[in-house]
């Protein structure tokens, strides 16, 4: 069951194709109601607002009427840094997260977790959100909690699972019919699920069959980077080797994915 | 060897020194953690939401009028997640940040929780039988009294058996007053009735359109069926359709548009004209339309008034873009063009809806593949005539009012109000003005699912179980191509006390007695749809929705459209046009925020940005030109005022809008619901009062003459 059908480990990803993004929300609400995210009655302070997916708004800052926006929809990347070396995993003094090589996801496992907020510090895409309040729901609203996930209590750190209780729910599903793959949609997040514009798509980046790895043909020479031209990762040249991609035709967007001289081209890799 | 004292402490160190660079202190809070992540008696105690069986139910979403087919997963008697029904015909499997939410209208404390009368000003709670048996009393009162048609009834919408059940029992006691909340619908529907001399719905052939020209329509911020218009806006992107947006702001949709001509705001309808300038000037559309009726007299009228000189200075688009545009739109293949403003839910003006229809009429793009399409209304209604005494057919002669005057002064001539799932003392515009006209109405009933604005005022509240409870048929026009009639599907049991509005109909009919009671032959509710549907219903209720081929059966084919007529077109330009003040206050829509009757739930409310909301603080939208003449910077307070009122808001200093506009989000404001919404920001609709189109009538306000100043 570790391997799909190529005899390779599973790697799940993900493509955003940022010309499709309105910039709706649907993703980050269909997020909250799968993964049980509570809310508050003032969520206007973001840096206190817990969203496992989160849609930036960029802009080229060019004056009226050129300017131009583009949205950016931000879950956990699951990065794989080296070896599974993401940068969160790296930190984390109590195991509370791992990086899953038999899946590519990183997971968060919240009774572990103390909050010492290492994890957070060391995310460079501002994916990981610390529990600083007690979960309130008002009357009658615990009814539409879901039991495949967890409630969070203060405290802890939460973030974007790729919505792991759906891989598990396939793998108990394949592993009854007694299979050992699993096919494209027996397996996708809520996001995906959800987006109006068909603007997320998610798979296996190691299964030539799969959308996800045709859209972005990963380069496994330069840690999955894609060969994709309109393709591009965020903060790329860090290395932590994310496994979310982006894609978008506009050059200006390409290039705030990250932080590049105003000579440089996108996708350059870092020469020093 | 002789361990002294020196070497003891030696050791220690060492000792000590060597273990913190070894792995051991992580190993060892490693372990720890894990050992004890199963530690019993935390402090904090987090709800464990209980297990049970999965199922999916279908059924339709009828928050917005898009009417999206949803899936809604289950886990014992527990609905859990709303998703999109994959394969529906609107939005095959995709779904709305509203949507997603449904759940937190259907549980939310917000929720009215059984039948409520307000006496000396606190709610009392009532049982059914005595809330009907009384508002039966006063409406019987009026019939005889000879008030009849003090009768009046607002509505979410005027389709589907529940809006007509509401509109034959006001009927049946002798009143014409039934006033469905009028949409940029309405708008479209009158132009049409003008200029192709029959009334009709209209829709847009987006999936088959070659190029998409849009006037302010949010066609991304939730015009139409929101769905249905994100999908077709990723098949224009993969299949290279360019897609324009004329607009003031650089909302979503003009932030997705291929290109965004800037106008100054409220100058929509001059670019259209121009554009239809230039096509008739250089003769692009090969003299298409030229046999119209009056095509003349607007071929004169485009000629002289709107040439692109004049429009360049009246909208500030450059000259050469003007003629670019009318070229690339009148050489495409299926061009449509398509106007209202931001979601489409309130109707534009006359003169910019004909404008942008006879933009569409020039290049033949009505009832065409990827153009307009006008359809007949889905009428599948087919009841006998409601049984009228003296006493009703007194009422309906005195023929109909309009809302508006039914409401004015001081007395108004409304005695006894109904108000089904709408919410005027909210969504109309200068809010305060209405919600004071409701206070002097001595009856106001409000059949709500939640304690909104109206509802607050209101003297009974009936309340309703939700879409997510109850069975009921939807019609979803939006835009559609073809229109829809969807079902919805209880997918709970009602949780609270709540009656059907149709069942509240019905019984109130009975408790009235008479030929009012005689004119609802119907057993209950269920009775009455299964009735109207006949043998189809069995199609409905199994497949969720009637699509074309069996709403042919019920309703007249597409409707025959003769030669168009230019003349409304004319006329309206005469009436309509007007010149844009120096400071507009414009309310715009958003997908993160419900505008409408329903306030946006809380996770909705959750990801609106902090750009917009902070605190309680809202914030407009103003250019920096705009900023510097006022003297505000960025994130300052500030002080909106209008002719209807003035507002304390933050102005956010911006390039994504036009110079001369204050562009402020609807939805916001609400002083009802709950404290997850209540309370916050400044309810736009306080601010712009209504502007009655000389044309069609409808209130066309989009904005107000503002003045703004340093808080």
């Amino acid at each position: 069951m570790k391997h799909n059908q190529q005899g390779t480990p599973r790697k799940y990803g993900m493509v955003i194709d940022l010309d499709k993004c309105t910039g709706c929300g649907s993703c980050m609400v269909a997020c909250m109601s799968e993964n049980n995210v509570p809310f508050k009655k003032d969520e206007t302070d973001k840096l206190k607002s817990i969203t496992w997916m989160r849609v930036y708004k960029l802009t080229n800052g060019k004056p009226f009427p050129d300017t131009e926006v583009c949205y950016l929809p931000r879950p956990c990347m699951h990065c794989e840094g080296d070896h599974g070396h993401s940068p969160c995993v790296s930190v984390c003094p109590a195991t509370a997260t791992d990086y899953d090589h038999t899946s590519g996801i990183v997971s968060q496992i919240y009774t572990r977790c103390f909050g010492c907020r290492y994890c957070m510090a060391a995310c460079p895409y501002h994916a990981r959100y610390f529990n600083w309040f007690d979960p309130v729901w008002p009357d009658g609203m615990k009814e539409a909690l879901s039991p495949n996930v967890s409630v969070r209590m203060r405290g802890v750190v939460e973030k974007c699972s790729f919505c792991y209780h759906r891989y598990q729910l396939a793998m108990e599903k394949a592993y009854v019919e007694e299979r050992d793959t699993l096919e494209e949609d027996e397996y996708q997040t809520a996001c995906t699920q959800a987006c109006p514009s068909g603007a997320i798509i998610f798979g296996d980046l190691n299964n030539p069959d799969h959308a996800v790895h045709q859209i972005v043909q990963p380069d496994p020479a330069h840690h999955g980077r894609p060969k994709n031209p309109n393709a591009f990762r965020l903060l790329e040249r860090l290395g932590t080797n994310p496994k979310v991609y982006y894609m978008s035709s506009r050059e200006w967007v390409r290039k705030s994915g990250d932080n590049y001289l105003a000579t440089e081209k996108p996708g350059t890799p870092e020469t020093h | 060897m002789k361990i002294d004292r020196r070497s003891f402490l030696t050791l220690l160190a060492g000792g000590a020194v060597g273990t913190a660079l070894s792995p051991l202190p992580i190993k060892l809070m490693d372990d720890i953690s894990i050992w004890s992540q199963n530690f019993r008696g935390t402090p904090i105690e987090v709800p464990v939401p209980e297990r049970g069986p999965a199922s999916y139910v279908d059924s339709v979403c009828t928050l917005c009028p898009g009417g999206c087919g949803i899936s809604v997963r289950k886990i014992g008697d527990r609905a859990v997640k709303i998703e999109g029904k994959p394969g529906h015909p609107v939005n095959d499997g995709g779904v709305c940040a509203l949507g997603l939410s449904g759940l937190q209208l259907l549980y939310g404390p917000w929720r009215v929780a059984g039948p409520k009368k307000k006496e000396n000003g606190r709610w009392k709670k009532i049982s059914w039988d005595r809330a009907l048996s009384e508002i039966a009393e006063k409406l019987n009162e009026l019939r005889e009294a000879g008030k009849a048609d003090a009768i009046a009834g607002i509505a979410r919408t005027g389709r589907g058996t529940v809006a007509r059940l509401m509109q034959r029992l006001l009927a049946a006691a002798g009143s014409p007053h039934f006033f469905p909340v009028p949409t940029n619908e309405d708008a479209y529907t009158d132009a049409v009735a003008r200029m192709f001399g029959k009334p009709g719905t209209v829709g847009f052939d987006f999936e088959n359109s070659g190029y998409v020209l849009s006037f302010a329509a949010g066609l991304l911020d939730g015009w139409g069926s929101p769905v249905r218009m994100f999908s077709a806006h990723s098949q224009w992107k993969t299949n290279g359709i360019k897609m324009v947006q004329v607009e003031s702001r650089l909302s979503s949709t003009a932030a997705k548009a291929d290109q965004w001509v800037a106008v100054k705001p409220g100058t929509e309808a001059d670019l259209a004209l121009g554009l239809a300038h230039v096509i008739l000037r250089d003769n692009l559309n090969a003299g298409a339309a030229a046999n119209s009726r009056a095509f003349d007299s607007f071929e004169a009228l485009v000629k002289k008034d709107y040439t692109p000189a004049r429009v360049a200075a009246a909208t500030g688009v450059k000259e050469s873009v003007i003629v670019a545009l009318a070229k690339e739109f009148a050489a495409a293949s299926h061009p449509v063009a398509v106007c209202g403003r931001g979601d489409g839910q309130t109707p534009c003006d006359s003169r910019e809806v004909m404008a942008v229809t006879a933009l569409n009429a020039l290049v033949g793009s009505v009832n065409r593949q990827g153009g307009m399409i006008i359809g007949p209304e889905p009428d599948y209604i087919q009841w006998a005539r409601p049984v009228l005494d003296d006493t009703a057919q007194k009422g309906l002669a005195k023929g109909p009012k309009t809302l508006a005057g039914l409401l004015a002064g001081k007395t108004p001539d409304v005695q006894a109000l109904f108000v089904l799932e709408a919410n005027p003392a909210y969504t109309l515009h200068d809010a305060p003005k209405v919600k004071a006209a409701l206070e002097a109405v001595p009856l106001v009933v409000s059949l709500s699912s939640f304690m909104d604005e109206t509802s607050a005022l209101a003297d009974y509240i009936l309340p309703l179980p939700t879409c997510l409870e109850r069975t009921e048929d939807v019609v979803v026009t939006a835009g559609l191509k073809t229109p829809m009639i969807g079902l919805t599907q209880p997918v709970v049991e009602p949780r609270l006390d709540t009656r059907h509005p149709g069942d509240v109909i019905l019984d109130l009919a009975k408790a009235m007695g008479g030929t009012v009671a005689g004119s609802f032959a119907w057993s209950d509710y269920q009775n009455c749809l299964e009735e109207t549907f006949g043998l189809v219903y069995g199609k409905l209720a199994a497949e969720g929705y009637l699509q074309k081929s069996v709403l042919e059966t019920l309703i007249d084919t597409a409707v025959a459209v003769g030669r168009v007529d230019f003349s409304p077109v004319v006329e309206a330009d005469k009436k309509a046009r007007q010149n844009a003040p120096a400071l507009v206050l414009a309310a715009y829509d958003a997908m993160r925020i419900a505008g409408g009757a329903i306030a946006t739930p809380p996770y909705a409310m959750k990801i609106v940005p902090d750009t917009i909301l902070k605190k309680n603080d809202l914030y407009v939208e103003i250019n920096p030109e705009t900023a510097q003449k006022a003297g505000l910077a960025d994130g300052k307070a500030a002080v909106v005022e209008t002719p209807a009122g003035k507002a304390q808001v933050r102005v956010r200093v911006t390039h994504e809008v036009a110079p001369g506009m204050v562009a402020m989000p609807r939805g916001f404001g609400h002083t009802a619901y709950d404290d997850y919404v209540s309370g916050k920001g400044v309810n736009v609709n306080d601010l712009i009062g209504p502007v009655p189109d000389p044309v069609s009538g409808l209130d066309t306000a989009w904005g107000a003459p503002a003045k703004l100043t340093k808080a």
